[in-house]
C-alpha cells in the first residue's frame, strides 16, 4: 500500500514541481520581455495571462471530476466501505449473527443432536454412510496433458476447482471409456476417501454434513463414522475390480465392529448408495472368487440396521429421460424458456451431446432405470398410483385446499396414465390403449444414415440410426417400463449391452435359480434374496409431497445433422391448471427424484414379513417425511424438507437416525410413519393426488444456468482446439 | 447501491455548503478567473492570487480532499487490479503455467517403474492436521474445521486463546479435557500440506502418483501427534486402524508387502506400532510373531528421531528454539511485553507441556549415547557457518578484539556437547572437575523442603509457578546437565508432567532385553529398549539430511524478570564462541538436518542394528542414506530439490527416487546400499554400547 501511496505523492509532487518550474520560467520570460511590454501592452498582457492561466488550468482543471475520476472515486468508495464492513464483521463476536437470527425468527429449535444429547443419548453403534450418485467427490490421480498441475485436485464435488476453466478437459477426464466402462488409458480419476468425500457437494451445499454434525453432538467422531466412498460412475462390481471398494468397505466395517466391542454397525445409504449396499450385502456373503467370502452370517454379525434414505430401490424414471435425451424437467423447462441458449447450432454448442456422451459412459446410471417392468410401474392403462383416481383425487383436493389455503396447486391425476413412461404426443398419452396402433420398431433396419453424420464432433449412437428408425421409434407411440428397455436397446445397443452385463431390471420367478448368483442381479431387490439376518432391520426413509417425474411426453426434434433426435415436448400441459402434466412431464408423489413406489414398495410390501425376497423375515419400516418448504431464508434449505438431497437436513429424519444409532429399534422410534398411500394396495399400491408446488430450489436453477454458461465457454475452447 | 449514491450526493451538497460559508474569497477568485475579458491584472497580482489559492486549496469545492484522494487511489488500484486479473484469466491456462521441474516420478515412469508395493506414510509431530469435533462455546462454528495444519491458521489469529485451550490436553490424563474433542484429520489431506504452499508429503505423493499409486495403495497413517503413542490407540484406535489398513492393502494389492515411510516422530511411532502389533491382545494388536515379516517389506525412515532431539529439551524447558531466542534477542519486547498481557511463551509452554509426544523426543540413551560432562561422540566436529555468511561476519567482528592473536593455535573452546544444558558459558566450557555436581538427591532435598511457594500467583499456569525462588536459583547455580541428569532436572521442575509422560515413554538403555519388564508399552518406542521383530527379510533405511548446523546443546541463564507466570530460564543468546567454534547465540551446533542431529538419526542404522545385534536379533538389513544439504539454486526450485533440512527433505529428488525405487520393488543393495557423507561411523565407534 505504501508503494502506491508514494507513487501518488510523487506524481503530485512532480506536477507541482513542474508547475513551479513553469512559473519560474514564465516569470523570467516576463522579466526578459519587460522592455517590450509597452510595445504591445494589451496583447502581451493577454499572453501573460494565458501563460499564467495555462498552468492554472492544468492545475485546477485536472482536478475537476472527470468521468474516469468519478468512477475511480466511486469504486474506491465502495471498496473502502466494503472493507470497513468486512472488518467490522470479522471483529464482531460470533454470537451476534446468531442473536440477530434469534431476534427475527424467535428461538430456533435445537438441532436434534443437541436435543437428544440432553435426553442422554450417546454414541453407541458405529455408523457407515454410503453416498449416492453424483454427491461423492472424485479426484484426479493421473491425467492428460491438459490437466497438468491438477493432481490430487477435485474433479467432481467441492468447488470444482480449476476445472471450470477448461471444460473440455474436464469432460474428457470425467467420462469413462465407452467400451470397457473403466477409465480411458492415461487417466485415473478416483473417489475421494474419508468423510470429506460427501459432506458437502459444492461449497455450502450440504449432503451429509448436517447428519455428521448431529452425530458428533451425541459423541460420534471420526473413529466411529465411516464414509464408504466409491466411484459412483462405475458399475458396482467394477468398483471392486478396479478399486477394491467392496473389500475396503468390508474390512472397514469389520474394523468398526472390532474396535467398538462387537457393536454392530448402522448403515445409512442414500440414493444410489441403497442399491450399492444391497449389492455389497450379497457380495460379501458370496464365496471368495466372485464375492467377499464373508460367510453366510456376515450381515447378521455385523449389521444392526440399514436406514435407506431416499431409496430408489426400483429405479427412477428420471434416469430414462437422462438416458434417452439427457433431459429432466428443469432442463427441459429451461430449454423451453430460452430455446436458443442450450442447443444453438449457430454457436455450435452441442452441450447436450457432450453431456449425453459423458453420461452414457457412466455404467452406474443404468442401475437407476426402472426395475420390475409393468408389474411395478404400471401398464398401458393402469398404474399403481391411479387405481382409484376419482376417489383419491377428490380426497387430495380436500386435503390440499385445507393445507394450502385455497390456492390449490393440486395435481389432478385425471386422465393420467403413469404407466406410459414415454409417449409421443399428448394424445397418445391419454387415449385408451385399445385405440392405439403401435408399430413395432425393432425390425426397422438402421443404417439409413443421417446426412453428414460423420461431421459430427461427438460420437453418439444416435448418429448411427437412420431417419426411418427414428420415425419408427416415434410411431410406436407409447412405452411402458417394460418396453422402455427394448427402446433403449434399440437406440443405444452398445451401451445397453454394456449395461445389461452389470444390471438387470426384471422380477425373478424362482429366486433359487442358480443364474441369480451372478452379480448383475445383486442390486435388484426383485431378483435377490435378503441375507439371512433375522435381527437386522431395514428402514426406508423418504420424503413425500413433492412433484416427482413419473412419465414424459416426447417429440421428434427438428431434424438437424448432429442433434439428439428426441426431446421432451415442453409445450404440452394438462387440460386443467392443476393437472399432473406440466411441460411435457407427468408428475407423481415422491421426493422430487424418486417416486414413492420405488422408495417405499420394498419395505411396504416386497420385504414386509417373510416373503420370498426376505426369507429370514427381516423387519422393515417405512418412515415418510412430508415436505414443508423452509419457513424463511434463514433456515437455508429447510429443516423439514422432503426433497431428495435436502432430506439429509430434515430434523425428524436425523432424529430417527440418531436414535437408532444410539441403540433404539424400529419399534422404539415409532414403527411405520406414513403419509402417502403406499400401504393401501388395490392391485399393488396406489396413491392419491397430493398437493404439489412447482418450486425449484435456487440451487438447481443456478446449477442449470451454470451448466449452460459452462457450455458456452466449452465450445469456444473446443473450436480453438480443433482449429489448431 | 442507491443509498450509497445518495450518500455521495449528500457529501457533495455538504461540501458545497461549506464552501459558501467559508470560502467567500475563493468564490470571488473563481468568478474573476472565469471572466477572462474583464480582468487585466498584473503579473504580480496573479502570482499573489495563485499563492492565495495554494494556501487555501481545501476550500475549493472541486478540490481533492484527502478522503477523495484516498478513494480515488483505492478505486484506481482496484480497477487496475481487476483489469489485470481479468487479463490473467483470459489468457489460456497453458501459457501461464510455471514450467515445473520434472520430478523423479516422470523419469522413473519412463524407465518403466510401476506401483508394486503399497505405501504407508506416517507423518511426524506438528505436521499432521487436527480438526475439531466438539468444543467450548468460543469455538462455535469450527466443527470439523482444521484447528491445526492444512488450511489456514487464520482461526488461530482470530481467537488465539480459544485455540490454545482446545489444542491443550488435560495436564493429568494426557487426553482431551472435558467437553473438547480434537481429532486427527484422516486421509492424505491430513498432512500433505502444513500451510498453503508449505508442502510436507505433497511432493512425494505427487511423484508416487506418477508411477501409478492412488488411494487404494497409498495410505496416510494419520494420528493425533499430541498424545502418547499408546493413548492414540486407547482413544482413537489409531494403531488398530493402521493394522487393519495395512492388512487390507496387503490383501487387495495381490499380497504385496507394504513399504512404510515414517517421518520424524512418525519413526518412533511406527517402531511402537511394530512392537504393538505383535504383542498379544490386551496390550497389543495380537498380530502374532510373524506379522511384520508377513506384511512389511521395508521401513524407510525419513529424518528419523530414533534417539530423540535436543530441540525437545529447550522446548520443554523454556519453550524456546534457536530461532525463537534470536527473535527474542532482537526484539525483546515483542513476546513478553506485559502491556498486552500477552505472555506468549508462557501460554505456548503451558500448551506444549500437556503434549506427551514431546517427551518422547527427549534424548534417549543417556550419557552413553549423548556424551557425558567431558566427552561426546561428536567431539572435534568443526562447525562451518559459511553458508550463513552474514552471521559469520558478525561473529568475526565480535571476535576481533579478543582473539586476533594467533587464532589458529588457540585451543578452541571444545564444544562439550554432552552438557546438554549448562548455566552460563563457564559451565559449558570448564572441565567437569571444576563444576559443582548435580545429582538427583539434591533435587529431592530442595523439592521436599519448599514445595509450597509463599507468594501467590493465583492459578498456576506452569509448574514453574509452584517452584520457589530458591529452588529455581539452585537449579541454575553454575551447573551443567547431561542427558541423564537432564531427566532429573525435568522431573524436578515439572514433576507432574514427567510423571504423566514417563508412564508412556522411557529414555534409558536396556541391560537385558529379555527382562519381562520390557514387554510394557512404555519401552516400545525406544529403540534401545526393544528388540526389532523377527523379520529377516525386512529392510530398515535411515534417510536424513546432513550439512546443516543442528541444535545440540544449550547455554541457559536465569531470565531477568521474576514476576508470576513467567518462565524463569532463557537461552542465553549473548554467548558466542570464538570463530570456528560451534557455539552461537547460546546454542551449540552439530551436524544434522536442522532438527535431528546425525547421531540420533543414524546411530541405530550405523551401529545399533547393523548386523545381528541384541537389538536386532534376526539381522534385519539396515541402510544409511544421507543427503547433503544444498540450498536451492534459484527461486524456481522453491524450497529446494536437494535440500537436507528436516521437512524440506521430503522434496529432495534423490530421496524421493530412492523411496520410489524401493516401492517399485528394489532392495537396499540395488539402490546403492549405504550413502554416507557425515562422520556417523566414527561417531558410532566412539559410543560404547554393548551389542
Amino acid at each position: 500500500m505504501s508503494k502506491p501511496l508514494s507513487f501518488y505523492r510523487s506524481y503530485f509532487l512532480s506536477k507541482t514541481m513542474f508547475l513551479r518550474r513553469r512559473n519560474g520560467t514564465d516569470s523570467s520570460k516576463t522579466r526578459v520581455a519587460d522592455p517590450n511590454i509597452e510595445k504591445d501592452g494589451a496583447d502581451n498582457d493577454d499572453k501573460k495571462k494565458d501563460q499564467y492561466k495555462m498552468p492554472q488550468r492544468r492545475n485546477y482543471g485536472s482536478k475537476k471530476w472527470s468521468c474516469w475520476d468519478n468512477c475511480c472515486w466511486f469504486i474506491g468508495f465502495i471498496c473502502s466501505i466494503w472493507w470497513f464492513c468486512l472488518f467490522l464483521y470479522n471483529t464482531m463476536p460470533d454470537s451476534i449473527p446468531q442473536f440477530v437470527t434469534m431476534a427475527i425468527t424467535g428461538p430456533l429449535p435445537d438441532p436434534p443432536g443437541v436435543k437428544l444429547r440432553k435426553e442422554g443419548l450417546t454414541a453407541n453403534h458405529p455408523v457407515v454412510l454410503v453416498p449416492g450418485v453424483v454427491t461423492g467427490g472424485l479426484e484426479l490421480w493421473e491425467g492428460r496433458h491438459c490437466a497438468e498441475g491438477l493432481l490430487g485436485k477435485r474433479l467432481w464435488g467441492g468447488s470444482f476447482g480449476e476445472f471450470y476453466k477448461r471444460p473440455l478437459c474436464w469432460l474428457e477426464h470425467i467420462s469413462l471409456d465407452n467400451d470397457t466402462g473403466f477409465d480411458p488409458p492415461g487417466i485415473r480419476v478416483r473417489p475421494v476417501t474419508g468423510l470429506v468425500a460427501a459432506d458437502y457437494f459444492a461449497t455450502g451445499y450440504f449432503v451429509w454434513a448436517v447428519v455428521i454434525a448431529n452425530l458428533a453432538h451425541i459423541g460420534y467422531e471420526e473413529k466411529s463414522l465411516y464414509m464408504a466412498a466409491y466411484d459412483w460412475r462405475l458399475s458396482f462390481q467394477n468398483t471392486e475390480i478396479r478399486d477394491q471398494s467392496l473389500t475396503r468397505i468390508k474390512s472397514n466395517i469389520e474394523l468398526l465392529v472390532a474396535t467398538h466391542g462387537g457393536k454392530k454397525v448402522v448403515v445409512l445409504p442414500h440414493s444410489m448408495g441403497v442399491q450399492y449396499f444391497l449389492h455389497f450385502m450379497k457380495w460379501v456373503e458370496t464365496p471368495a472368487p466372485r464375492g467377499g467370502g464373508g460367510g453366510p452370517d456376515w450381515c447378521a454379525k455385523h449389521i444392526k440396521a440399514i436406514m435407506n434414505i431416499g431409496a430408489p430401490f426400483l429405479g427412477s424414471p428420471k434416469s430414462i429421460a437422462l438416458h434417452f435425451s439427457i433431459e429432466v424437467r428443469d432442463i427441459a423447462a429451461l430449454r423451453a424458456q430460452a430455446p436458443g441458449l442450450l442447443d444453438k447450432d449457430v454457436l455450435g454448442l452441442q452441450t447436450f451431446k457432450h453431456l449425453m456422451r459423458m453420461f452414457r459412459t457412466w455404467d452406474a446410471t443404468f442401475s437407476m432405470i426402472p426395475k420390475g417392468g409393468e408389474t411395478i410401474w404400471g401398464g398401458l392403462d393402469w398404474s399403481p398410483e391411479t387405481e382409484t383416481v376419482n376417489n383419491s383425487a377428490k380426497k387430495g383436493t380436500d386435503n390440499s385446499t385445507r393445507n394450502t389455503g385455497g390456492n390449490g396447486n393440486i395435481c389432478d391425476t385425471k386422465g393420467v396414465n403413469y404407466g406410459r413412461l414415454i409417449s409421443f404426443s399428448k394424445d397418445w398419452a391419454e387415449t385408451h390403449s385399445s385405440k392405439i396402433e403401435r408399430v413395432d420398431f425393432k425390425h426397422v433396419a438402421k443404417g439409413d444414415k443421417l446426412t453428414n453424420s460423420s461431421n459430427c464432433d461427438i460420437w453418439l449412437e444416435y448418429h448411427e440410426m437412420g431417419n426411418r428408425a427414428i420415425k419408427a421409434v416415434a410411431d410406436h407411440k407409447v412405452y411402458t417400463a417394460g418396453s422402455i428397455l427394448d427402446l433403449l436397446h434399440y437406440v443405444a445397443p452398445k451401451l445397453m449391452a454394456r449395461g445389461a452385463s452389470h444390471f438387470s431390471y426384471g422380477i425373478a420367478d424362482d429366486l433359487d435359480d442358480p443364474k441369480y448368483d451372478q452379480y448383475k442381479y445383486w442390486s435388484n431387490p426383485l431378483e435377490t434374496k435378503l441375507p439371512n439376518a433375522p435381527d437386522m432391520e431395514i428402514y426406508s426413509l423418504y420424503g413425500v409431497g413433492l412433484p416427482t417425474e413419473r412419465g414424459y411426453i416426447y417429440k421428434v426434434a427438428p431434424p438437424s445433422d448432429c442433434s439428439i433426435p428426441f426431446q421432451i415436448d415442453t409445450s404440452v400441459d394438462g387440460d386443467s391448471e392443476d393437472s399432473c402434466l406440466k411441460g411435457g412431464v407427468f408428475s407423481g408423489d415422491g421426493d422430487e427424484t424418486v417416486p414413492i413406489i420405488s422408495a417405499g414398495f420394498m419395505c411396504a410390501k416386497g420385504w414386509r414379513g417373510k416373503t420370498r425376497f426376505n426369507p429370514s423375515g427381516i423387519r422393515t419400516y417405512n418412515r415418510e417425511y412430508k415436505h414443508a418448504p423452509p419457513a424463511n431464508l434463514l433456515e437455508g434449505r429447510g429443516t423439514q424438507s422432503g426433497s431428495h438431497v435436502d432430506l439429509l437436513g430434515n430434523f425428524a429424519l436425523i432424529e430417527d437416525v440418531l436414535r437408532v444409532a444410539a441403540g433404539a429399534t424400529g419399534e422404539d422410534i415409532g414403527g411405520d410413519r406414513v403419509y402417502s398411500d403406499i400401504f393401501k394396495c388395490g392391485h399393488f399400491c396406489r396413491h392419491f393426488g397430493m398437493s404439489v408446488k412447482f418450486e425449484k430450489t435456487g440451487f438447481e436453477v443456478l446449477e442449470n444456468v451454470l451448466v449452460s454458461i459452462l457450455c458456452v465457454v466449452l465450445k469456444k475452447e473446443h473450436k480453438e482446439m480443433t482449429s489448431h | 447501491m442507491a443509498s450509497v449514491l445518495r450518500f455521495r450526493k449528500l457529501c457533495y451538497v455538504e461540501s458545497a455548503v461549506k464552501c459558501t460559508s467559508v470560502g467567500y474569497e475563493s468564490f470571488e477568485i473563481d468568478e474573476k478567473l472565469d471572466e477572462k475579458e474583464e480582468d487585466v491584472l498584473s503579473a504580480n497580482n496573479f502570482a499573489l492570487e495563485i499563492n492565495k489559492k495554494r494556501k487555501q486549496p481545501k476550500r475549493q469545492p472541486k478540490e481533492w480532499r484527502c478522503l477523495d484522494s484516498c478513494c480515488w487511489i483505492i478505486g484506481y488500484l482496484c480497477t487496475t487490479w481487476w483489469l489485470l486479473l481479468f487479463c490473467y484469466h483470459c489468457l489460456p491456462v497453458t501459457l501461464l503455467r510455471v514450467p515445473e521441474l520434472p520430478g523423479p516420478g516422470v523419469r522413473l515412469k519412463r524407465e518403466g517403474l510401476t506401483a508394486l508395493h503399497p505405501v504407508v506414510l506416517v507423518p511426524g509431530i506438528v505436521t499432521g492436521g487436527l480438526e475439531l469435533w466438539e468444543g467450548r462455546p468460543c469455538a462455535d462454528g469450527l466443527f470439523r474445521k482444521r484447528l491445526w495444519g492444512g488450511g489456514s491458521f487464520t482461526q488461530i489469529f482470530k481467537r488465539p486463546l480459544c485455540l490454545l485451550e482446545h489444542l491443550s490436553l488435560h495436564y493429568e490424563t494426557g487426553l482431551d479435557p472435558q467437553g473438547i474433542r480434537v481429532r486427527a484429520v484422516p486421509g492424505l489431506v491430513g498432512a500433505d500440506y502444513f500451510a498453503p504452499g508449505y508442502f510436507v508429503w505433497a511432493v512425494l505423493i505427487e511423484n508416487l502418483a506418477k508411477i501409478g499409486y492412488e488411494g487404494k495403495n497409498l495410505h496416510m497413517a494419520a494420528y493425533d501427534w499430541r498424545l502418547s503413542f499408546q493413548n492414540t490407540e486407547i482413544r482413537d484406535h489409531a494403531l488398530t486402524r493402521l493394522k487393519s489398513k495395512i492388512e487390507l492393502m496387503y490383501i487387495s494389492n495381490g499380497y504385496k508387502k507394504v513399504v512404510a515411510v515414517p517421518h520424524s516422530m512418525g519413526v518412533i511411532y511406527f517402531l511402537h506400532f511394530l512392537k504393538w502389533v505383535e504383542t498379544p491382545p490386551p496390550m497389543g494388536g495380537g498380530g502374532g510373531p510373524g506379522w511384520c515379516a508377513k506384511h512389511i517389506k521395508a521401513v524407510m525412515n525419513i529424518g528419523p528421531a530414533f534417539l530423540g532431539v535436543p530441540k525437545a529439551v529447550s522446548n520443554l524447558f523454556s519453550a524456546e528454539g534457536k530461532d525463537v531466542s534470536y527473535i527474542r534477542a532482537m526484539a525483546p519486547g515483542v513476546f513478553d511485553s506485559e502491556i498486552f498481557g500477552l505472555q506468549t511463551f508462557e501460554r505456548v509452554m503451558r500448551m506444549a507441556r500437556t503434549w506427551d509426544s514431546i517427551v518422547s523426543l527427549l534424548p534417549k540413551g543417556g550419557e552413553v549415547i549423548w556424551g557425558n560432562m567431558d566427552r561426546s561422540p561428536e567431539e572435534g566436529h568443526v562447525c562451518d557457518f559459511s553458508k550463513k555468511s552474514h552471521s559469520k561476519t558478525s561473529l568475526t567482528t565480535n571476535n576481533v578484539n579478543n582473539s586476533d592473536v594467533n587464532r589458529g593455535f588457540l585451543v578452541k573452546d571444545l564444544a562439550n556437547y554432552g552438557r546438554i544444558i549448562s548455566f552460563g558459558k563457564p559451565a559449558s566450557v570448564l572441565h567437569s572437575s571444576k563444576l559443582p555436581t548435580a545429582d538427583s538427591k539434591e533435587f529431592s532435598r530442595t523439592s521436599t523442603s519448599e514445595n509450597f511457594n509463599n507468594f501467590s500467583c493465583g492459578e498456576a499456569w506452569t509448574e514453574y509457578d509452584e517452584m520457589s525462588r530458591q529452588s529455581i536459583q539452585n537449579v541454575a547455580a553454575d551447573k551443567a546437565y547431561t542427558t541423564t541428569t537432564l531427566l532429573d532436572l525435568l522431573r524436578f521442575v515439572a514433576p507432574k508432567m514427567m510423571r504423566r509422560a514417563e508412564a508412556h515413554f522411557s529414555h534409558g538403555i536396556a541391560e537385558n532385553l529379555d527382562d519381562p519388564k520390557y514387554n510394557h508399552y512404555k519401552y516400545w518406542s525406544n529403540p534401545l529398549e526393544t528388540k526389532l521383530s523377527d523379520a529377516p527379510d525386512m529392510e530398515i533405511y535411515c534417510m536424513y539430511g546432513v550439512g546443516i548446523p543442528t541444535e545440540r546443546s544449550y547455554v541457559y541463564k536465569l531470565s531477568p524478570n521474576s514476576r508470576c507466570k513467567s518462565i524463569p530460564y532463557q537461552i542465553d543468546n549473548s554467548v558466542h564462541g570464538e570463530d570456528g567454534s560451534c557455539l552461537k547465540g547460546g546454542v551449540y551446533f552439530a551436524d544434522g538436518d536442522e532438527s535431528v542431529p546425525v547421531l540420533s538419526a543414524g546411530f541405530m542404522c550405523a551401529k545399533g542394528w547393523r548386523g545381528r545385534t541384541r537389538f536386532n536379533p534376526s539381522g534385519i538389513a539396515t541402510y544409511i542414506r544421507e543427503y547433503r544439504h544444498k540450498p536451492p539454486t534459484s527461486l524456481m526450485e522453491g524450497r529446494g530439490i536437494e535440500s537436507g533440512s528436516h521437512v524440506d527433505i521430503m522434496g529432495n529428488f534423490a530421496l524421493i527416487e530412492d523411496i520410489m525405487r524401493v516401492a517399485a520393488g528394489a532392495t537396499g543393495d540395488e539402490i546403492g546400499g549405504d550413502q554416507i557423507h557425515s562422520d556417523i561411523i566414527k561417531m558410532s565407534e566412539r559410543i560404547n554400547l554393548g551389542l
